[in-house]
């Protein structure tokens, strides 16, 4: 690996684990849910990573933990160079300069009971900066510069809208020029025209600014539109990453074919013609994952090998990395593919996408299925 | 024309609060023809799901304000009493909303809200009326729904709840489906699964679907026609054709070209509508547009600022609330004379 001393955030092998303890007096840890599990990732400087995946795949928890607003169970995670995995929370305080966050929910993220100058102005409070030309004007021209009118200075958060009330997020956090911000979700609570309209505001800032975004999302589409490097997430696990290009044009693991295709186009001729994944059952519980690769149990082109052996993150050239067995090289246009036990249709013998085994263990969270449906005898 | 199945006509809702009177719903007319899907699209406080809910009875009239007519084969749903209301909803009539989980009962299994939905319409003992729960289960793609049919909502997945919703809706296989943001609470890849069922199912049944969304990809895999609202009108309705290829109104333009999508070039910049959402209680005079507009300059004097413009119908079956599409369309009529 060439040392990159570009790299805003590198955060290797980072693990997550939430122990499960029983009930009564006495609690044991019965279990740990496995919420991040090995997850490796860099930003580079003026760059954006967009880190996508459903709920539940621990997307979030990995922002967070790279923060250490959770702790993380094992793994290092190097801001600027600083490994910061075992500081203390007086030895972290300098640094949360350099990294700051953008939550989803705007409405949650900013305390009622303050104006909005004095959310804005937090940043140097806390910090004991004393930016040039006084707090004052700093908080103004932050204001200016994410589209708020200066004059609402002393109004409360109550008073603005969704859109308006992340802009008052953005401006808290890129209030100390910071390297980099982790933005969780930043569109997804906003209407569909405000979305653009944040969009833009975060991709000027970086123009502007330089600063880095590892952008946390679920939404293809809005991560197509900012960032230059898509990663994949899983059940806890990065199962692609790419340049933005090659992902969008080439995606090579079926999860990212299925998500891909799961995205609606607005267009109802091109709707009909493009490859189609339909996925069987929910995300497994990342209490007790599947053996082998964590996506085996919902894979259309899974063999037996998936279900005992864990893929590594392998490099298919051009840093379009991928951790599956059986990548999948071209699309299929037109086609409609449903993963195994997806219950909606029967299944036809020989017909291509159709796992070879019965499927026993799907349980999400809380439950168990006791089916064993789709049993043909040819997969691919 | 033929007599559509579902006619909405002028509808206005209005609810009063502290803050004043929120015109949810202002003028919201359209019709749905026996077996075809209704995409009602529009961002939040756009009148959508007021609309559905008015049309299923389900506003109190104690609370809101409810004026027009929604006439279901004939008959008035706003003139009839809260009984008779009760006796077509869930059986001719039946609706899915957005969140599975508040929408089932906590502390009852599965299998006794479904039989209970059958029951309440239908003169059917338990029995038969647990089979049908368990059949309607299946057919929602439930897996062993021999067994899940006792199972408690907490116990299923939030696309399993769904599907839930969705066997109960169809339980006594209703004419009317009104499905308010299906597919909203729900990631992608169970997303997809939810859309293709309904989609099957109602080529099985021939239920007439409203599907009320802002996700505009959803409508493209559903919808026959297109109502987009704004500010609780119905500023454009026409097919499926004319909204994604032909949008007339500046703001379904606008709409269609702000949002990142998966298909077209990737600009390096998103063009946005300037502005937020109209607040309902104060709602701009002439046009309800025409502060976020960028086109209102193109119409002559300043009727926009001024004057409503009218629901007017620009092509056969393709209708919009606006005057530039007005004065174009004048000028056509009266310019070939």
């Amino acid at each position: 690996m060439p040392a990159d001393s570009e790299r805003v955030l590198d955060v290797r092998d980072l693990q997550v684990y939430f122990p499960v303890r029983s009930r009564g007096v006495f609690p044991r840890t019965i279990g740990q849910i496995k919420a991040v599990d090995g997850v490796s990732l860099h930003v580079e400087a003026g760059k954006t990573l967009g880190l996508v995946g459903e709920s539940g795949c621990g997307k979030s928890t990995t922002g967070r933990a790279i923060l250490r607003l959770t702790e993380p169970t094992a793994g290092t995670v190097e801001l600027d160079g600083t490994d910061i995995t075992h500081l203390s929370r007086h030895q972290l305080r300098p640094l949360r300069r350099e990294a700051q966050m953008i939550f989803q929910d705007p409405y949650n993220a900013l305390n009622p009971r303050q104006t909005i100058g004095s959310i804005i102005a937090a940043p140097f409070r806390i910090q004991g900066v004393d930016p040039p030309g006084g707090l004052r004007t700093a908080v103004r021209d932050l204001m200016d510069r994410v589209g708020l009118n200066p004059e609402h200075v002393n109004r409360y958060p109550n008073e603005f809208s969704g859109g308006q009330r992340q802009r008052i997020g953005i401006a808290r956090a890129i209030a100390l020029r910071p390297k980099l911000i982790i933005c969780d979700e930043p569109v997804s609570a906003l209407d569909v025209s405000i979305q653009a309209q944040i969009i833009n505001l975060l991709q000027d800032l970086q123009n502007d600014f330089g600063v880095s975004y590892l952008f946390i999302a679920h939404d293809l589409a809005v991560v197509r539109q900012i960032a230059d490097r898509v990663a994949v997430m899983y059940l806890g696990h990065i199962v692609e990453s790419a340049s933005r290009e090659e992902l969008y044009t080439r995606p090579l693991h079926p999860y990212t074919h299925a998500l891909l295709s799961a995205v609606p186009i607005p267009d109802p001729e091109a709707q009909t013609q493009r490859e189609r994944i339909v996925l069987g059952g929910d995300l497994p519980s990342p209490l007790n994952p599947p053996s082998g690769c964590v996506f085996h149990t919902r894979c259309f082109v899974a063999q037996d090998r998936c279900k005992v052996e864990v893929p590594f993150m392998r490099d298919m050239g051009d840093g379009h990395q991928v951790a599956c067995h059986f990548p999948i090289e071209e699309q299929r246009i037109g086609e409609v593919i449903h993963g195994p036990n997806s219950g909606l249709t029967e299944p036809i013998k020989g017909e291509p996408g159709y796992f070879s085994e019965s499927i026993t263990d799907l349980g999400a969270v809380g439950t168990t299925r006791l089916d064993s449906a789709n049993s043909t005898d040819e997969g691919i | 024309m033929t007599t559509s199945f579902l006619e909405v006509d002028d509808l206005r809702v209005s609810f009063s609060t502290e803050d004043g009177v929120v015109r949810a719903v202002d003028g919201s007319s359209f019709s749905v023809s026996q077996g075809e899907t209704l995409a009602i699209v529009g961002e939040s406080g756009s009148g959508k799901s007021v609309t559905a809910q008015a049309i299923m009875g389900l506003l109190s009239r104690r609370s809101a304000d409810i004026s027009g007519r929604v006439v279901l084969e004939g008959s008035d749903l706003l003139a009839l009493d809260e009984d008779d209301i009760r006796r077509l909803r869930g059986d001719r009539m039946a609706m899915i909303f957005q969140d599975p989980l508040s929408s089932l009962h906590p502390f009852y299994r599965i299998g006794d809200q479904l039989v209970e939905a059958v029951r309440a319409h239908r003169k059917v003992s338990r029995k038969e009326a647990r089979d049908r729960a368990i059949e309607g289960l299946h057919r929602v793609g439930i897996p062993a729904a021999q067994q899940r049919v006792d199972d408690y909502p907490h116990q299923l997945s939030g696309g399993m709840r769904q599907r839930v919703m969705i066997a109960m809706a169809l339980i006594n296989e209703p004419q009317l489906l009104i499905a308010d943001e299906p597919t909203t609470a729900l990631d992608v890849t169970v997303q997809a699964q939810i859309t293709e069922l309904m989609v099957d199912l109602q080529k099985q049944t021939g239920t007439t679907l409203i599907i009320s969304t802002h996700d505009r990809g959803v409508v493209a895999d559903m919808a026959d026609h297109v109502c987009v609202m704004y500010g609780g009108r119905v500023v454009e309705y026409g097919t499926i054709d004319d909204i994604y290829y032909r949008p007339a109104m500046p703001y379904t333009q606008g709409l269609l070209a702000s949002v990142p999508r998966l298909d077209s070039d990737r600009n390096e910049r998103l063009d946005p509508i300037p502005g937020n959402p109209p607040s309902l209680i104060n709602l701009p005079t002439g046009c309800v547009f025409h502060p976020r507009c960028g086109r209102r300059s193109e119409v002559r004097g300043d009727l926009c600022a001024t004057v409503e413009p009218e629901l007017l119908e620009i092509a056969p079956g393709h209708s919009a609330r606006c005057h530039l599409t007005a004065q174009a369309h004048a000028e056509e009529v009266f310019g070939a004379r």
